[in-house]
């Protein structure tokens, strides 16, 4: 049941409730002027946040605030369109899918394909991420996707992405340990990722390289790592620019010689 | 070593070259032979202007118009605009030495390949010598018994409804009361298949979009994006989901009639797709919302889907996009299990599955995959129908067979094996001005459908094209009316499914069993 603490502010229990129902409740709360919702005993849930744009205008889209805790379910803010998620708890699978806007921060773990084809917002995982995390994400005109992820990430990391920005901040490896992804930015043609930590030749997929860090990537790190010791509370003393490579496309055109014309 | 004296005949010294410089030359004989009449030819330089493979050229030292036979495709463009009828394209009667198992084909792409070290590409339809089941089936017609109905003179119903049917209806003082799920009305059971812009020009993406609002049906963006100009189009639109979700986002998932999630396509099953950076112009690039010149590369699967659960984890995460409003349908390449795969796609929770068959066209695919890989339309259809059926879930999805229509007669013989509706694509371009020549990959189609260059593209009028499909569809829907009428038939509706009106001829019993009709004479 919903209960609405203010005009603004308004509290769910998803404790039972299925998805559909879940996601209209919180459609219902956004169309009579929401700015601020918690979700409380969230379990598995699918979907939240992926269809806001049926109860609020654009600036109220981009105001709004998701408070969760618990566990959402897969495709946590798919086709996410401009409000901002904070979930108290681990993600699941599809965390941004395709999402076009808006800010996802996790304080805990997530599972595979973060960030799947995403053309813009930002994704903060405090810790690490499952497979194929930033695959296909995009970029297009003022529209560019950045994902931050605390800890490391399993295979296949910026498979296909196309644009965009991913930082991994390698802040739960031993000392001297390596990520834990191979076959990094395979089919690689756009974006770019920048990796602090250990980070092995054979780790890289092909189509990449480790390029030199240029002035925006730096402004860029300077500005992601210190929002992410602001989310999560976490002291980033210890990180420095220095310590990151930068992972990028060798070519915009990956599959070009493959072709007999 | 000696200095290069100006003054000598050595002056201009020859570039220095790598190894890596020089072209294997080709041993490939020339496809088409170009024959000029030149007691015709008025040098007007038309074929010049036209020909995007730089086929005609002039001579200013004959003061003559020639030709280099091994650059042409086939398209026919330059003969019929020569306003002499100067040009004839044929076949080149050139030919390796006859072979039984070595077709001068095989011996052209081990050439082509053994000079490029490449994937050879083709485009449209699978053009082998397969065995066309359509042709292998004949419809029935009323004598004396039934009485066959006039269309001309009596009602005939077309129309057609996509989605999800519900298991039985109930209906109190005369209102239903069953909540039904979303149906899109269609007033003939042909639709425009996916095709998108980048693979074709935004003309021709235009005038399809037109023909299906006046012709009350639909037409689908494929997975390339809705151009903001195509959005006045909205409730004539199917759009796709497909592996690269380009220009995939809130606005376009609600501007559709229908959602459909691209899994796979006739001509290339399994496979995903590069657009060349090339055809990603501007205007592209804006409708799939990636960088100008850059590669659009769909991976092969979509990377949320792995199985049919994760599948119906995409159905309804379009179904929560779109509140419950539209249809999603899901569209696969016909394949060797295609029966069990549609089984399971209707308890995904789709609405609509589109079926495309191995004669499907495209804009691009690996030729190896496009001759080798899939299955007649005619044996998906029967199978997934039967399948649906036996398992009692038939109603709950509508069903959409693509790949190889090419007629009226194709579509008959599809709604009776249990089609609701067909897509057509290769029909439509034909309708356009296609003449199959193949090179739709290479961006330069000569009749200006399959190409982004301005200069080509402009050579479709929208408005002529539109007409052109509109005159098409209305004759074939004409024909479907006269061939129900002709077995006393009045409405489409009676005729899905009804393999009773068909015979095989010429067919094993395994394959009319698969098809589930009897032979002819039966």
């Amino acid at each position: 049941m919903s209960s609405i603490i203010t005009n603004s502010k308004v509290e769910i229990d998803a404790a039972g409730l299925p998805y559909r129902e879940l996601n209209q409740q919180i459609r219902s709360a956004v169309s009579i002027g929401a700015k601020h919702i918690t979700l409380r005993n969230v379990a598995g849930q699918r979907y939240i946040g992926t269809n806001l744009y049926e109860a609020a205008d654009r600036k109220a889209l981009d105001e709004l605030e998701i408070e969760i805790l618990g566990t959402p379910g897969n495709d946590l803010g798919m086709f996410l369109d401009g409000p901002s998620i904070t979930v108290y708890g681990n993600v699941m699978d599809g965390t941004g899918n395709t999402m076009n806007a808006g800010r996802i921060v996790v304080h805990g773990r997530a599972g595979d394909i973060t960030g799947f084809s995403a053309r813009g917002g930002e994704i903060f995982i405090r810790d690490d991420a499952g497979y194929r995390t930033g695959i296909h994400m995009k970029e297009f005109g003022s529209m560019r996707p950045i994902v931050v992820i605390g800890g490391t990430t399993q295979d296949f990391l910026g498979e296909y992405m196309a644009g965009g920005l991913i930082i991994i901040l390698g802040l739960t490896l031993k000392p001297g340990e390596l990520h834990y992804f191979s076959h990094v930015g395979t089919g690689m043609h756009g974006g770019a990722i920048l990796v602090r930590g250990g980070l092995a030749d054979y780790q890289l997929g092909n189509g990449v390289g480790v390029v030199n860090l240029e002035e925006k990537d730096r402004d860029s790190l300077l500005k992601y790592v210190e929002l992410y010791g602001t989310y999560f509370g976490v002291d980033v003393a210890q990180v420095n620019v220095d310590q990151f490579v930068k992972l990028a496309p060798l070519s915009k055109r990956p599959y070009k010689q493959l072709y007999a014309y | 070593m000696n200095a290069p004296r100006n003054n000598s005949r050595n002056a201009i010294q020859a570039p220095q070259r790598k190894a890596s410089d020089f072209r294997i030359r080709s041993n490939r004989l020339a496809e088409f032979s170009v024959e000029r009449d030149y007691d015709k030819c008025i040098k007007c330089e038309v074929c010049i202007r036209q020909c995007s493979f730089d086929v005609h050229y002039y001579e200013e030292e004959e003061d003559l118009i020639k030709h280099r036979s091994e650059d042409c495709v086939g398209c026919q463009r330059c003969a019929v605009l020569c306003p002499t009828d100067a040009l004839t394209i044929r076949p080149n009667p050139a030919q390796y030495r006859a072979h039984g198992s070595w077709s001068s084909e095989h011996v052209k792409d081990i050439n082509l390949q053994a000079e490029t070290g490449g994937v050879v590409l083709t485009g449209a339809g699978n053009d082998k010598p397969m065995p066309v089941y359509w042709d292998k089936l004949l419809i029935n017609a009323s004598q004396v018994t039934n009485p066959s109905i006039d269309p001309l003179r009596e009602p005939m119903e077309l129309r057609t409804f996509l989605g999800a049917k519900p298991d039985g209806v109930e209906i109190e003082n005369g209102k239903l009361v069953t909540s039904m799920p979303p149906q899109v009305q269609i007033e003939t059971p042909i639709l425009f298949s996916a095709i998108s812009y980048g693979a074709i020009s935004y003309n021709v993406q235009k005038a399809l979009a037109e023909a299906a609002v006046e012709l009350g049906t639909l037409f689908n963006t494929g997975e390339g994006g809705l151009h903001p100009d195509f959005y006045k189009y909205r409730d004539h639109a199917i759009v796709q989901v497909a592996s690269g979700r380009f220009g995939v986002h809130p606005d376009y998932l609600n501007a559709a009639r229908i959602v459909e999630i691209k899994i796979g396509q006739g001509a290339k099953p399994g496979i995903g797709g590069h657009l060349a950076g090339e055809k990603v112009s501007e205007s592209v690039s804006i409708t799939r919302m990636i960088p100008a010149g850059t590669d659009a590369i769909s991976p092969a699967p979509q990377h949320d889907i792995y199985s049919i659960e994760d599948l119906r984890m995409l159905v309804y995460a379009i179904k929560e996009a779109t509140n419950y409003r539209v249809p999603v349908s899901v569209k696969i390449a016909a394949v060797h299990n295609a029966a069990a795969i549609a089984s399971g796609i209707v308890r995904a929770g789709a609405d609509v599955i589109a079926i495309d068959g191995f004669r499907g066209g495209t804009g691009a695919a690996p030729k190896v995959i496009r001759d080798n890989v899939g299955l007649p339309i005619e044996f998906a259809l029967a199978s997934v129908d039967k399948r649906l059926r036996d398992e009692g879930i038939r109603n709950r999805v509508t069903l959409i067979a693509g790949g190889g229509i090419r007629s009226a007669g194709d579509v008959v013989k599809a709604i009776a094996l249990g089609a609701d509706a067909v897509y057509i694509g290769t029909a439509a371009l034909i309708a356009v001005g296609c003449t199959l020549c193949q090179k739709c990959y290479s961006g330069k189609c000569n009749w200006g459908i399959a190409t982004q260059d301005p200069y080509l593209a402009k050579r479709v009028n929208p408005d002529i094209a539109r007409k052109r499909l509109v005159n098409l569809v209305k004759g074939w829907s004409h024909e479907i009316k006269e061939m129900l009428g002709g077995m006393g038939i009045n409405s489409i509706e009676s005729l899905r499914g009804s393999r009773s009106q068909l015979r095989g001829i010429g067919l094993t019993t395994e394959e009319l069993n698969v098809l589930g009709v009897a032979p002819a004479g039966n």
